[in-house]
């Protein structure tokens, strides 16, 4: 194996080129990434760089050793070839590998009307020139803010406009915010918390359109009511970057790049891509503690250590498993979110500590009598008791008689809009 | 003691406790290591592996309550126990309420910090040999004048609970037959805390200061308060633990260095390792040796099954030696890297004081390093105090050949 090319060039693909080279890669490695800048770190964009805490100079990842890598950066790859082992990009040229690491990420969902796309003030968030563009926006004193979308980047959007003061209307197509990440009866706590905190919330609601003549001024809602805001923030979830790998022969769609639970790349017959891997959001796989769908994840945890796996897996011909626990955090109006497991695996929940009233709770997920998610709210210590539960596949509902547990169990549906939603976030 | 020779968790556990093993008990933890958890004659168990005590102090499934039968009788007792011992939901907020207060007034001390250990060291400037006991005359003041200046107790007043406080920590110790007679010091002791802690209360709310107290006191009726019961409590942990607990980290830490002249060395030259250095004290000879929790649900430790409602001594000091954890673990490696010590503790309880125990080793050490020519332990082992929870020399005399200005 004397050359090694990894397409992307964010956190996974970072990670894996230093991983490679701990692993002893020594040949020639090169990595492409369609955008100009160097490997940064996205989730300050939707946090502390909105709100001005950090600039977008400062968000450039730390490099953990020297990689000594060929960086083609603000090129995108179009195209892999596995019969030749080359990958093709925009710029016509062609980059021969021995061994490939996938690792193209996910995109914003663009707002599906491109005349309203193109309206000033409307802006998607996640690249840095998003985030510049969109900080520039905001400083400038909006009237309004609109965020489309109350997912996880929606409602840390909504609350950085309401620490700059900013009005802000959130319209969610469910029935609260992050419903879809951690189930209506958890995220009702969301809710509370985002009108306490001033946000005008619109749920089981959608915008129908987008006006405004060269610059957004008003948007019209599914309930037949308008909005008017000078900014739109879409937040519409992701879609994954596997356009380039159309006609290669790996099985790839619109929900991500396929590949088994040690990281190697499956071909449209199931079959396994000889020396390609693939890390990070892109990536769909059978995680072992999940099983009966494939799991992708946008979660920075799980960007490092595919990525490791990889690295492994390619360098050694190794069959490392990748069966971390999913785990994710969240900062969002002044409340700390930390997930392990996977909650939307889950059909019921039961909550262990504290109270949803109190905006400082566990909730814990489980399905088939098996415990497979836990949630901390405010209460993010203990996360790693529940893990070890999760991992350790204790049956559900757990034996956990916390000291602020409650006085009796109760467990309930976690309403999820529609059960086994694999991707999460 | 013979390598050969077979110890019960029992045995290993109260010679733990005895005087003759204050100045080494590293041998006997090593000895714990190779038990699983395992339920001793009193009914506690003995957790002392790194992974096992990680694992608990992050579980939910643990209570901060001892379970100690010896323990005073809240009804009894003038004082309720402070939140070092108590568990969510009230634990959560009486220590937001500290941290508040607390972690804003620490952050930006350091310059202060430096002036302090600096004037506590011109004091004995001396251009010919001579010697210092570093426990009296900086480990101990050191962080004493510092807890007294944050909560805003009179400096003139410092011996009263300087004096309460040795008293006090005494009866954190373990101990096998307890003694009526030193039982009822103990509540002496603590009954007379309470009657100065009150009259202290009372002082700042009548003319309140810039301090800690004072802050915790707020005149806004709207704000959430500690409790006047909460507040003696809170009070009487902070000046103990501040009294008790750094004096120990800075003389275990110069100890290990003068033992270490190698690492002592590499400190003069380069401050910038004490960051690390002092996590490897905290690793190496920590200044709590010990805490105490208990299950509230069965709960499977270490392959054991320890059931709901049993009390666990928690062996930091132990777990701090794991060789499945720390690669070398019986050495001293000023730069030790990952150095995941549990020194401060873990999981909710994690060590409210922990920054500006760090800082204010940090300063001491570097400028011990830094100041002293040739220094040299006068007695090795130094004496030890009694306490086996809270373990440290009585006194740390080192005799030098210069103590630059």
């Amino acid at each position: 194996m004397n050359r090694i090319v990894i397409v992307g060039a964010s956190l996974a693909g970072l990670r894996a080129a230093e991983a490679l080279r701990d692993e002893g890669f020594a040949g020639e490695l090169t990595v492409i990434g369609d955008e100009p800048h160097a490997p940064y770190d996205r989730p300050p964009l939707s946090k502390a760089v909105l709100s001005g805490w950090l600039s977008t100079d400062h968000v450039t990842l730390p490099r953990l050793r020297d990689v000594d890598a060929t960086w083609l950066l603000g090129v995108a790859a179009t195209g892999l070839d596995l019969r030749e082992r080359q990958v093709r990009l925009a710029d016509g040229r062609r980059v021969a590998f021995d061994g490939l690491v996938i690792a193209t990420g996910t995109r914003a969902r663009p707002w599906p009307v491109p005349a309203e796309a193109a309206l000033r003030g409307v802006h998607v968030l996640r690249g840095r020139d998003d985030a510049d563009r969109l900080r520039a926006d905001l400083a400038a004193g909006p009237e309004r803010v609109l965020v489309i979308g109350g997912g996880f980047t929606g409602s840390e959007v909504a609350g950085g406009c309401r620490e700059l003061g900013l009005d802000v209307t959130l319209t969610h197509r469910g029935a609260a915010p992050m419903s879809s990440a951690l189930g209506g009866t958890v995220a009702r706590f969301a809710a509370d918390v985002q009108r306490k905190a001033g946000v005008d919330l619109r749920l089981g609601t959608t915008v129908s359109k987008l006006d405004g003549t060269g610059r957004l001024h008003r948007a019209w809602l599914s309930d037949g009511t308008a909005v008017d805001a000078d900014v739109a923030v879409i937040a519409l979830g992701a879609v994954s970057n596997v356009e380039w790998l159309a006609g290669s022969g790996l099985m790839a769609d619109a929900r991500g790049a396929v590949c088994d639970t040690t990281c190697r790349a499956l071909t449209a017959d199931g079959s396994v891509a000889d020396g390609v891997f693939i890390a990070g959001d892109v990536a769909r796989w059978p995680h072992p503690l999940y099983p009966g769908d494939l799991v992708r994840l946008d979660h920075w945890g799980n960007a490092v250590s595919q990525a490791k796996t990889a690295a492994h897996n390619l360098v050694h011909g190794g069959h490392r498993r990748h069966d971390e626990l999913p785990a994710f955090w969240s900062n969002q109006f002044g409340v700390n979110l930390k997930s392990v497991g996977l909650p939307t695996y889950g059909d019921e929940v039961m909550i262990t500590q504290g109270s949803l009233s109190d905006t400082k709770f566990v909730a814990v997920y489980g399905r088939d009598g098996r415990t497979v998610a836990a949630v901390a709210v405010n209460a993010p210590r203990q996360l790693d008791g529940y893990a070890e539960l999760i991992t350790a596949g204790t049956p559900f509902p757990p034996s956990i008689n916390a000291p602020d547990g409650p006085a009796y169990q109760s467990i309930v549906d976690a309403e999820f809009p529609q059960p086994l939603v694999a991707a999460v976030r | 003691m013979t390598t050969t020779e077979t110890l019960t968790a029992d045995e290993l556990f109260s010679r733990t406790l005895r005087l003759d093993s204050r100045s080494n008990p590293y041998p006997l933890y090593e000895r714990m290591l190779e038990l699983p958890p395992t339920r001793m004659s009193d009914g506690t168990w003995l957790i002392s592996r790194h992974e096992d005590i990680k694992r608990l102090l992050h579980d939910p499934r643990i209570s901060a309550n001892r379970l100690d039968p010896d323990a005073p009788d809240p009804g009894e007792a003038k004082a309720p126990a402070s939140f070092l011992v108590q568990d969510a939901p009230s634990h959560d907020r009486l220590r937001r309420l500290v941290m508040d207060q607390f972690v804003p007034r620490v952050i930006g001390m350091r310059d202060h910090l430096d002036d302090l250990v600096g004037s506590l060291l011109d004091a004995h400037v001396n251009d010919g040999p001579g010697q210092l006991d570093v426990v009296n005359d900086l480990a101990y003041p050191l962080p004493v004048t510092v807890i007294c200046e944050l909560l805003g107790v009179p400096q003139e007043d410092e011996p009263i609970f300087g004096e309460f406080a040795r008293k006090l920590t005494r009866g954190l110790d373990p101990v096998e037959e307890p003694d009526e007679a030193e039982i009822r010091e103990l509540t002496q002791v603590r009954n007379a805390l309470i009657d100065y802690l009150n009259g202290l209360i009372e002082e700042k709310t009548r003319t309140p200061g810039d301090d800690l107290l004072s802050a915790f006191m707020p005149t806004d009726p709207d704000v959430d308060r500690l409790g006047p019961l909460d507040l003696r409590a809170t009070l009487a942990l902070l000046l103990i633990a501040g009294h008790e607990t750094t004096v120990n980290l800075i003389a275990n830490g110069l100890l290990t260095l003068l033992r270490n002249p190698d690492a002592l060395a590499r400190l003069r030259n380069e401050p910038a390792l004490a960051t690390t250095l002092v996590e490897e004290v905290l690793r190496y000879d920590p200044p709590v040796q010990m805490t105490a929790r208990s299950t509230t649900a069965d709960i499977e430790i270490g392959g054991v099954l320890v059931p709901a409602g049993s009390a666990l001594r928690v062996m930091l000091a132990a777990g701090n030696r794991d060789a499945d954890v720390f690669a070398d673990a019986d050495r001293f490696v000023p730069d030790r890297p990952n150095n995941a010590h549990l020194g401060f503790g873990g999981g909710v309880h994690y060590c409210v004081g922990a920054m500006l125990a760090r800082a204010e080793a940090q300063i001491a050490l570097t400028a011990l390093a830094r100041r002293l020519d040739n220094p040299r332990l006068v007695a090795d082992p130094p004496p030890y105090r009694d306490n086996a929870v809270l373990r440290g020399p009585e006194h740390l005399l080192v005799s030098f050949d210069r103590l630059h200005k």
